[in-house]
């Protein structure tokens, strides 16, 4: 916003002021700068080569071993062995993947627009918005795993408050619902949905204060209604927070894990691709091969959002 | 509890069909709005309304009772048997190195894109986004070898490597964190005056002081609203300790309560009560640092 003020005034006056800076940075960049800034740069991109894209590229490549994790000297090439294990004998593979999908629908339809709704009510000045923008957003700050515990007080078979409000606790018509497979991942999914919908009506909050005013009027005074103004004028004029939150719920839903993992470790109807990732990883029958083909296919999935959303963010920085 | 529920439904029955037109439009959107806001505090209540039950009392009276008395005594037995004075500690000497360290390296990077036009800033800063970006699954097995292998000195580490020690989940989460940090404190930055380093270039001031006494203050709100981001996001932190930590003992408050269910088995009201005590840190930073939070979370997407 206040770019917007003050890039003019910059343009006008880096335009003479252009040529003489670029010479005299040169000019002043001394030899100690110079090792400064190297040291400055240089310390957090090995840590980022090192910790994040070193393990990716290693991720990629022991998907294609065999390795029980133990001696370096045991991997073994396995050619494309884990792939087709995973696609075709692998059982949990494709439920994992409809999961995923199904995570990312749910949010998409339901968590995301209602957040977007809450957002769009309590932006106009309505009494006790404040106090209402508090409610929600107190599980944004929660972690996913505490989210998962308190659910599941909430959920649980015998003594949980559902299915005393239903009316069916402690009698046979009682549904365990973190339990029965053929509930809990919609059970979870609105536990997840406690959380998401406060963090894009955060987000939304901000973009709507954002929406210049004159904008809405202009469409008032043309005669359009609230839902045209909305959807015609101010949904659109929020693009690029839209972008951020397309972002974020994709991913969100590719990186759904705790919550899984904590109700059940990601088993019995609630598998997601990153948990079936760790549950090759860790215990007995530890296959890492097998992990690492899932990690690469999370990967693969993971980089159209993100490559997306860095062609967004930073595709105009490129042409400047 | 109860009566909350009752008033909601008596108040949506009687004026639901009174909105629509004119000023009494906000009528509707109360009703909405208390219909979520409670639907959103049941879980919050139920687990706190468990807690404060003592467990004879709810094997007396059920679960769905107003019977009997309320006190503190399962949060007192959940303190001690839990261990949460153990895993507190734990998540303090977790979290607070991290978020120094990804404030100080994030910063020194963003200074460094943003300030300073060299050829591969923006190669630098796109790597340091996407690696943010990665569903941390996909570097478990590769990081898990890694750590493994990676030998320490006994005096350091009783595995003898970077497992199950806490630097591994320092590390990590640094990693992780500084490429976000970067990425929101490059933009900060980059809508600073440049007129203010050329001033000080020509007064002679090295690279450091540009970063360290002009840029750094000015970036003093981000950085407040970033750090109280990075204290709740590290604290809430499930995965890196779950994969590199074994004992028990020296897991964070967040992934320790996966243990609760085990520890405390159906033992229900102590568990709502370990659940309630790891909330409590979440809500003294909600409730005095609230606003650099949200500011936190909306700087990070203000660019799209």
């Amino acid at each position: 916003m206040t770019t917007g003020i003050e890039s003019p005034i910059s343009v006008v006056g880096g335009q003479g002021a252009g040529r003489p800076r670029k010479r005299r940075r040169i000019r002043l960049l001394s030899r100690t700068d110079k090792i400064v800034l190297s040291i400055m740069v240089g310390i957090p991109t090995l840590i980022q080569l090192l910790l994040i894209w070193i393990p990716t590229v290693l991720s990629i490549g022991l998907s294609f071993v065999r390795w029980n994790g133990l001696d370096l000297t045991d991997i073994k090439a396995a050619g494309v062995a884990n792939y087709s294990y995973v696609f075709k004998d692998y059982p949990p593979f494709w439920p994992a993947v409809q999961h995923n999908v199904l995570w990312l629908v749910f949010l998409a339809v339901i968590a995301t627009p209602l957040g977007l709704l809450l957002a769009v009510l309590l932006d106009q000045n309505i009494r006790g918005s404040k106090i209402y923008q508090s409610i929600f957003f107190i599980p944004v700050m929660l972690s996913l795993a505490l989210i998962g515990i308190i659910w599941q007080l909430f959920y649980q078979k015998d003594n949980g408050l559902l299915n005393f409000l239903l009316g069916t606790a402690g009698t046979p018509q009682a549904v365990d619902w973190f339990g029965d497979s053929d509930v809990n991942i919609w059970a979870a999914l609105i536990a997840a949905t406690w959380r998401h919908a406060g963090y894009v009506m955060i987000l939304y909050l901000a973009g709507l204060k954002g929406v210049d005013a004159s904008l809405k009027e202009a469409a008032s005074l043309d005669g359009a209604n609230a839902y045209q103004t909305f959807f015609r004028i101010v949904f659109p004029a929020m693009r690029p927070i839209n972008i951020v939150i397309v972002v974020i719920t994709i991913i969100e839903s590719l990186r759904a894990f705790d919550i899984v993992y904590v109700i059940n470790r990601g088993t019995n109807g609630l598998e997601l691709i990153s948990a079936l990732v760790i549950q090759n990883l860790v215990g007995e029958g530890q296959v890492i091969g097998v992990g690492s083909a899932l990690a690469v296919i999370l990967l693969v999935i993971s980089l159209v959002p993100i490559v997306f959303y860095l062609s967004r963010a930073f595709g105009k920085e490129k042409v400047q | 509890m109860s009566s909350a529920v009752a008033s909601r439904t008596r108040l949506s029955a009687s004026g639901a069909p009174k909105p629509r037109g004119g000023k009494k439009r906000h009528y509707g959107t109360h009703i909405f709005l208390i219909v979520m806001a409670v639907m959103w505090l049941i879980p919050l209540a139920w687990s706190l309304f468990t807690a404060l039950r003592p467990k004879a009392d709810t094997d007396k009276y059920g679960y769905f009772s107003l019977g009997g008395t309320f006190n503190f005594d399962n949060f007192v037995q959940a303190w001690t048997q839990g261990g949460f004075p153990k895993y507190f500690m734990n998540s303090l000497i977790i979290t607070v190195p991290t978020i120094i360290l990804v404030l100080l390296l994030s910063s020194m990077m963003a200074f460094a894109v943003s300030r300073v036009s060299w050829k591969f800033n923006i190669t630098l800063l796109i790597m340091f986004t996407a690696g943010n970006l990665l569903p941390p699954q996909v570097l478990a097995a590769p990081l898990f070898s890694m750590f493994k292998h990676f030998n320490l000195p006994y005096a350091i580490s009783d595995s003898g490597n970077l497992l199950n020690t806490y630097f591994s989940v320092i590390l990590v989460n640094t990693a992780f964190q500084t490429g976000f940090c970067t990425f929101v404190l490059s933009n900060y930055m980059k809508a600073l005056s440049a007129d203010l380093t050329e001033a000080a270039l020509v007064d002679g001031a090295g690279i450091w002081r540009q970063y360290w006494n002009i840029i750094l203050p000015l970036c003093r709100p981000a950085i407040a609203a970033l750090a109280t981001l990075e204290l709740i996001f590290i604290y809430n932190d499930f995965f890196w300790p779950l994969l590199f930590i074994q004992s028990g003992d020296r897991l964070p408050v967040t992934t320790a309560i996966n243990n609760l269910q085990g520890t405390f088995l159906s033992d229900y009201n102590l568990l709502a009560a370990g659940a309630t005590i790891t909330v409590i840190p979440t809500l003294i930073v909600y409730l005095l640092l609230q606003r650099h939070f949200v500011a936190g979370l909306t700087l990070g997407s203000s660019k799209g």
